[in-house]
């Protein structure tokens, strides 16, 4: 059972850390909003003496109006994002397969959605050479799994098998979902930043006025507010940079847990490691993968910052994790799979249970 | 405040107790789920080998007995799915398996009858209808290994009896020839049957 302890360890590990990623994550974006309107509150609250309600800072609309900007992005993605993708790559669906090749195409697709538990996704071929794939769509029901011509072409069975694997484990952990929110909440962030800081360019804005009047009241509470604020605003001035990280970080412990959704599913976890060395080894360029998208590949289809590269820029950059890195931790699993001992023995041991 | 120090023990214990029980159902639901899921894939087993075996027949007069033995395991297997016993079933199907992994490699030594497309189509679905009967079944252990595991918590194991739940019994391999370890022979030999 240490094989099945091992990779279901490495799950939850994986799901634990995405988990604190994920929730500080948005404690940052809270800070971020309504973090402001708070100090706004303290301030307002410090100038209008203790007696009065008029003038204070009660509705906190800096927060909600960041929410709401966010949740627009969001609806979008969540509705059109899927199939825009799709087109935008020139994909074919495939409802019944022509070929052989698509045939075992299919009949893979539907291995993985019954180890995975599953319904089918619905299959796109994407007539470029590179091999790659990826999974898109925000609902179990109606997810969408797309392969290029080239991943048919250059890997076996087994591994396509291994490929499709991870991708159904996207979809069951519902990761487009949450790449699409935390894309949002990317966005929404650089929109503001960017708007926020034409406007004190050109002199005059509302938070100028406002840190002026708070630093007025010169007692204790006056200076926590403006520490506070100072905080709150080197915050912002390095929020793109801090939520692009965060997501990327976000993204690649999701690329680590699809891994090992896949070693799961077919119980192989040398075939992934195959076809991403495979995948890897590639020297065709893709021409029908927009940039936008690559993080939403099985690997990084533009090589940008691929396997060598570890390092600090690297973790601010990189839609993935190093593949080296993937295929040492797939490494790991398979061998401890390949003892025949461990193999025929599980099966006893569960039978006890 | 004592007062509402057990009022609050006793809200997070219904809501604990709400929690395992619905969790105990929704997994026995999956169990349930998975073995249909098994049914499915045994029966697109059935119906696929008449087909098969209708292609390979004439280029394979001589193989009658590989043929027979995969002809007589499916209708065993037929016979044992209906009575919906787990383990008949398996053994049933364990049986099929091996009669049909002969008639595979039997296949291979006639390159003429590869070289066919309709034999290669059916190899891969074979492969392929072969490939969801042992993922359906993962699916199945997997999911009644859960449901056992939570009835056989300490917690959870409170309310098994109250969600009407009882151990599941996982697919097991019965015939003990499946166990052992293949005998490969790569003496340039032609084959023996």
């Amino acid at each position: 059972m240490t094989t099945a302890g091992n990779l279901f360890a490495q799950q939850e590990a994986n799901r634990k850390a995405s988990r604190r990623l994920v929730a500080g994550f948005v404690l940052f974006i809270a800070w971020l909003g309504f973090g402001g309107d708070f100090i706004w509150y303290l301030a307002s609250r410090n100038a209008a003496g203790p007696d009065t309600y008029s003038g204070v800072h009660i509705f906190p609309g800096l927060g909600l109006f960041l929410l709401m900007i966010a949740g627009g992005m969001a609806w979008w993605g969540y509705n059109f994002g899927a199939t825009s993708l799709i087109k935008a790559t020139g994909a074919r669906e495939i409802d019944t397969p022509a070929t052989d090749q698509e045939r075992q195409l299919v009949n893979i697709v539907e291995e993985m959605s019954i180890a995975a538990g599953a319904t089918k996704p619905h299959i796109w071929l994407v007539p470029d050479a590179a091999p790659n794939a990826f999974a898109t769509g925000v609902h179990l029901g109606d997810a969408h799994l797309a392969v290029t011509q080239g991943l048919l072409d250059t890997l076996n069975r087994e591994e396509i098998q291994a490929v499709v694997g991870h991708e159904m484990g996207h979809i069951v952990n519902l990761d487009v979902r949450l790449m699409t929110l935390l894309t949002a909440l990317v966005g929404v962030v650089a929109l503001i930043h960017n708007n926020a800081f034409r406007v004190m360019r050109f002199g005059g804005s509302g938070g100028r006025s406002r840190s002026r009047s708070s630093s007025k009241g010169g007692d204790g509470m006056g200076i926590v507010i403006v520490v506070l604020l100072v905080v709150w605003i080197i915050s912002w001035i390095i929020a793109p940079l801090v939520t692009r990280y965060m997501a990327m970080k976000v993204g690649r412990s999701r690329e680590f847990l699809a891994d090992t959704m896949s070693a799961q599913f077919t119980r192989n976890p040398a075939a992934l490691a195959q076809a991403l060395e495979k995948i890897g080894g590639s020297t065709v360029k893709p021409k029908m993968i927009p940039k936008s998208s690559a993080q939403l590949c099985i690997a990084d289809p533009y090589h940008s910052v691929w396997g060598d590269r570890e390092g600090k820029f690297a973790d601010l950059m990189a839609t993935h994790p190093p593949l080296r890195e993937r295929v040492r931790r797939l490494r790991e699993m398979a061998y401890q799979n390949a003892g025949t001992g461990d193999s025929l023995h599980s099966p006893l041991i569960m039978s006890e249970a | 405040m004592f007062g509402f120090l057990i009022l609050a023990l006793v809200v997070v214990f219904v809501l604990y107790a709400v929690s395992s029980y619905n969790r105990l159902i929704s997994l026995k639901n999956q169990v349930a789920n998975a073995w249909k899921q098994i049914d499915v894939q045994l029966k697109r087993r059935h119906d696929l080998i008449p087909n098969l075996i209708n292609t390979v027949k004439g280029a394979m007069n001589f193989e009658k007995d590989t043929l027979e033995a995969v002809v007589s395991a499916r209708n065993k297997a037929i016979s044992a799915s209906t009575t919906g016993n787990v383990a008949a079933t398996a053994a049933a199907e364990g049986q099929l398996t091996g009669a049909l992994s002969r008639l595979l490699a039997v296949v291979e030594a006639y390159p003429d009858l590869k070289a066919t497309g309709n034999v290669a189509q059916l190899q891969e679905e074979l492969t392929g209808t072969e490939n969801k009967i042992g993922f359906s079944r993962q699916l199945y252990n997997d999911t009644a290994t859960q449901y056992n595991t939570a009835q056989q918590n300490f917690p959870t194991m409170l309310f098994a009896g109250m969600a009407g739940a009882s151990p599941a019994t996982l697919w097991e391999i019965t015939d003990d020839g499946e166990r052992a370890v293949p005998n490969v022979d790569l003496s340039m030999n032609t084959p023996a049957k």
